[in-house]
Parts: structure tokens; C-alpha cells; sequence
């Protein structure tokens, strides 16, 4: 059920009903509308997730969170599922805080 | 806990993995604010009835949400008693939303108007499951007391027609009402409401009934089937993993998460490892202790011990080990049987085994009763049940007291695939 693609090159953002509690592993996240919990395994890509908002792509949220170039892939992944999940959704232009 | 690495190469395994070790804060908990109950369920996981003189007073309920703010609690499962008969009960959870700790509360619907389910379907942050335990006013009443169905069916009418989708009915399977699956998610299905299917234990109440109530064998095959072919379809709070062992992995956290990732609180403040473990051997603490819950939570040796990792079951050489992890730990408490050994549900046969050998009179007793002291008499807490005694319930008689917080605090708990996927 979870897409293996994702498109680093679109801006995203975590959906303003999502809650994310720092853990030592990474981090926990449970989003109030599906109520589903998810995780995050690391510190990298919870940088990553945090910061998707700052940056007007996935790609450059990871780039300035040290992601290197070769793990691009397997954060695309992660962040896939996250997105399939409704964890992370894609910003338009009507967002706020871009 | 120490820090993880940040290479993706040293990340750790399963999120199951991870909770059993315990977190610094519950990802959720149960709550329940009073012991005071217009209903007399026959299985009332913490036999209540009667208000708590001593109940946590509003200022000091509030206290402890502040607690759960700080400490990142997600969400709290609000059940009792029936906690919306306490006076301040919206007060509290609209205090508990206000400060980013998520509701879901159970109930019997008897408070739920049309005016509260036009609140509930205005907020992102409260969910509400009403308790339902038979698909048809017989084999319903007959466990929750008469009028409880009708009382249940008039509430879901309100939230059906406020709009609120995807509500809970929750149900706890037994003997009696396991027929009627289909029934139940009929019914869910017509309210727009999802179905929430959860485990009877032999706790509170319930250990009076649990004998006579509890599915049999061939109808937790049955059950099991059934869990499969709906998957996340239908709700179990996870607690239903002692199924697992019949084959694969039922959707969901396949873990018992006592004292690791979630607790309650009773009315009164006390903090067990589960909601189905209301008995000192499983107190915790008090809310009201110095240090307040972040303090017994961290720090009490009960909890640090359940985190410990099993590594003494008498299970662990069982080829199911890895699916039921033994099973219920309250389940195995209150029908006397060992900790160490297996569930009494276990569905490789081995509960039952177990029963045979132990003592029925070994069983433990749980202390705390609120009750109703009216209506049929029935043994009192301080009357040891003797071996061979018929429990002293019939189904379909009027019984006193019952509550709504057969909730496993995993209530909704829904583990995501992203373990799986990306190897992060």
C-alpha cells in the first residue's frame, strides 16, 4: 500500500494536525485526524521532517539537513510512507508558513 | 535510553522492539474520572458503581493534564465509571484539547444529547466511543443492564445525525454476542461509525462472569478469521494478539504495553500498569505522591521492572512466542495462573491446561470495588470465591453496576508500515 515513489522536488509539509514528540530513537508522531501513530528512526530525518516547510522542496530539506546525495532514496522512501500515512502532505500555495 | 546513531545503517529494528523497553512518556494512557456509573455491567472492568469521596477534585484533574502536556502524552482515553456524569466533565476535556492532549472518551450515551454530539463533531481533538455489547437489545441488556441498548442506539442517533463520522462502537466479544459480528458492523456501518472490537478480561467484575462470558475455543478461531478478512477495517485496541498465534500477525501493535507505553489512572489518582490490572499488585503510585504521574511514570519500581525484556517465560519455547509474547498479563493474573506461563485464552491449548491445574481459589481478588450496593446480592470483594463455587451471575438477570472503560489504552493505536519501508 505504499508508494514507492515520492517527489523530492515538490514542497511538503507535516499536516498541521500531526503531533511530534522528540524520542532518543527519533521521534513519534500521531496524527489526530487518521489517529495513527508513526516514527521516525533517527535524528537525520526527523531534521528532515521538521524542516519540510522551511524549504520550497523535499530535496533541499534533506540536502540542509545532511542528507548525502546517495541516501536521497531511501529518505524519499521514508518520507513516502509518511505521506501515504497523511503524516506529511503537500504544500500549496495556500498554506501558510512557507 | 541512549542516543541513536544517526546512520540509517544503525537505526533500531521494529517500533514493537523499541516499546518494550518503555518510553519516558506514555504514548497514551486511560483515565478514569469516576467510579460513579449509572449502569451495573456485569463484567465492569473496575467494578463501578458508587462516586469516590476521594476522586481527583477538578484543579486537580487539570494539574495533571498539565503533567501530560509537558511529558507529550498524545492522547488520553477518558472512560470510568461513565465519566460524563461527572459535573465537570467537558470542562476537563476542553481544558485537555486546549493544552494539546487529545480526548477520546467512552461512554454509555447516557449524557450524549444532541447538543453534546454537535460539540464532539466540531473538534479535530476529541473522539468518543459508546459501548455496545450485544447487536440486539437481548443479549445486550442481559450484560449491560435494561435500557443500556436503547440508551446506546439513541446516542449513536445523535452523532450520526450531528455529522460526527467514524465515531467508535465499541464492543467487548463474548460467548453471547461473537454470533452477531456481522450484526455489530452492520450497525456501525448505518451510523457511519467505525467498528471497535475489543477482548473481555477477568478483571473487576468481570472475573465474576469471565467463565460464562468468555469466547470459546472454536469462536476464537472464528473471531480470529473474521479480524483477518476486516483488517484495519475494524478496531481492536490491539487486543486481541493472543490471536496472533493462530497464524499471522493481526494488524497493530502485537505487544502488551503495561507500564511501557501506556498506564491508567484511576479516579482517585492511582496509577496501574493497565487498565485491566485495578489491584496492588499493580499499583504504581499516586498522582498525588510528590513528584506527581511524570514521577511514578519514570521512576517506580514496578513499571522499570515490566520493562525489563521477558527472558523467563515458561512461553518463550513455544514456536508462537514471537506472535502472543504470552499474552495478556492481567488475563493470566486474575484466573490464577502464573505470570510466567501462558494466557488462559492461549490458542494452542496451553491456558486451558493451565487452568485445569491451578486452583480457582488461588485466583486474586481485586480490592478496589465501587459497586452498587443495591439490587441482587452478590459476593462482596471481602468473600474469597471457594473452588468449584458457580459464580454468582446469571446472563439475562439484572445485576448491579457497570462501567465503559473496556478500552485498551491502544485504543485506535494503528501502527504504520514506515517500519517496514525505507530501512530509516
Amino acid at each position: 500500500m505504499t508508494p514507492v515513489t515520492f517527489d523530492l522536488d515538490r514542497a511538503w509539509r507535516v499536516d498541521p494536525r500531526v503531533s511530534m514528540r522528540p524520542e532518543p530513537f527519533g521521534a513519534l508522531l500521531y496524527h489526530f485526524g487518521t489517529r495513527r501513530l508513526s516514527f521516525l528512526k533517527n535524528q537525520t530525518v526527523l531534521a528532515v521532517v521538521r524542516s519540510l516547510a522551511d524549504h520550497p522542496s523535499a530535496r533541499d530539506a534533506c540536502l540542509a539537513s545532511g542528507v548525502p546525495e546517495a541516501e536521497l532514496p531511501a529518505y524519499a522512501r521514508a518520507l513516502a510512507t509518511l505521506a501515504s500515512s497523511k503524516m506529511i502532505t503537500e504544500r500549496t500555495s495556500h498554506d501558510s508558513g512557507v | 535510553m541512549t542516543l541513536a546513531s544517526e546512520a540509517p545503517a544503525q537505526a533500531p529494528g521494529k517500533l514493537t522492539d523499541l516499546f518494550e523497553l518503555g518510553l519516558d512518556a506514555p504514548i497514551c494512557l486511560t483515565w478514569e474520572l469516576t467510579y460513579a456509573c449509572n449502569l451495573a455491567c456485569v463484567h465492569c472492568l473496575s467494578s463501578s458503581g458508587r462516586r469516590d469521596p476521594r476522586e481527583l477534585t477538578t484543579d486537580e484533574c487539570k494539574a495533571v493534564i498539565d503533567t501530560l502536556e509537558r511529558m507529550q502524552v498524545f492522547y488520553v482515553n477518558i472512560g470510568g465509571g461513565e465519566p460524563t456524569v461527572r459535573p465537570d466533565f467537558w470542562e476537563l476535556v476542553d481544558y485537555a484539547t486546549a493544552h494539546h492532549v487529545g480526548v477520546k472518551f467512552s461512554t454509555n450515551g447516557v449524557r450524549l444529547d444532541a447538543a453534546a454530539a454537535a460539540r464532539l463533531a466540531a473538534s479535530d481533538y476529541v473522539d468518543v466511543q459508546i459501548s455496545l455489547d450485544g447487536a440486539t437489545r437481548e443479549v445486550n441488556d442481559a450484560v449491560r443492564g435494561p435500557g443500556s441498548f436503547d440508551t446506546a442506539l439513541r446516542a449513536m442517533g445523535h452523532l450520526r445525525d450531528a455529522g460526527f463520522k467514524g465515531f467508535k462502537l465499541s464492543v467487548v466479544m463474548t460467548r453471547q454476542n461473537i454470533p452477531q459480528i456481522d450484526q455489530f458492523k452492520a450497525i456501525a456501518d448505518s451510523y457511519d461509525a467505525q467498528l471497535r472490537l475489543t477482548r473481555l478480561r477477568p478483571s473487576g467484575r468481570g472475573a465474576d462472569v469471565w467463565n460464562e462470558l468468555h469466547p470459546l475455543p472454536a469462536q476464537q478461531k472464528e473471531l480470529y478469521e473474521w479480524l483477518v478478512a476486516h483488517g484495519e477495517q475494524v478496531l481492536t485496541g490491539d487486543s486481541f494478539f493472543h490471536l496472533s498465534a493462530f497464524g499471522s500477525a493481526l494488524p497493530g501493535l502485537n505487544l502488551c504495553g503495561a507500564g511501557r507505553v501506556v498506564c491508567l489512572v484511576d479516579p482517585v489518582g492511582d496509577v496501574y500498569a493497565c487498565p485491566f490490572a485495578i489491584h496492588e499488585n499493580f499499583l504504581a503510585g499516586n498522582v498525588r505522591d510528590a513528584g506527581g504521574f511524570e514521577s511514578v511514570w519514570r521512576t517506580s519500581p514496578l513499571f522499570i521492572d515490566l520493562r525489563k525484556p521477558d527472558t523467563n517465560s515458561a512461553c518463550r519455547s513455544c514456536a508462537f512466542y514471537d506472535s502472543c509474547r504470552g499474552g495478556c498479563m492481567a488475563a493470566k493474573f486474575f484466573t490464577g495462573l502464573p505470570m510466567d506461563g501462558p494466557d488462559p485464552e492461549c490458542v494452542q491449548g496451553y491456558g486451558e491446561a493451565a487452568l485445569a491445574a491451578a486452583s480457582s481459589a488461588a485466583a486474586p481478588r481485586p480490592r478496589v470495588d465501587h459497586s452498587h450496593r443495591t439490587g441482587p446480592s452478590r459476593s462482596g470483594p471481602s468473600r474469597p470465591r471457594t473452588a468449584g463455587e458457580p459464580v454468582a451471575v446469571s446472563i439475562g438477570r439484572r445485576r448491579p453496576p457497570t462501567h465503559d472503560c473496556d478500552e485498551s489504552p491502544l485504543a485506535g493505536f494503528v501502527a504504520d508500515p514506515a517500519e517496514d519501508s525505507a530501512g530509516l
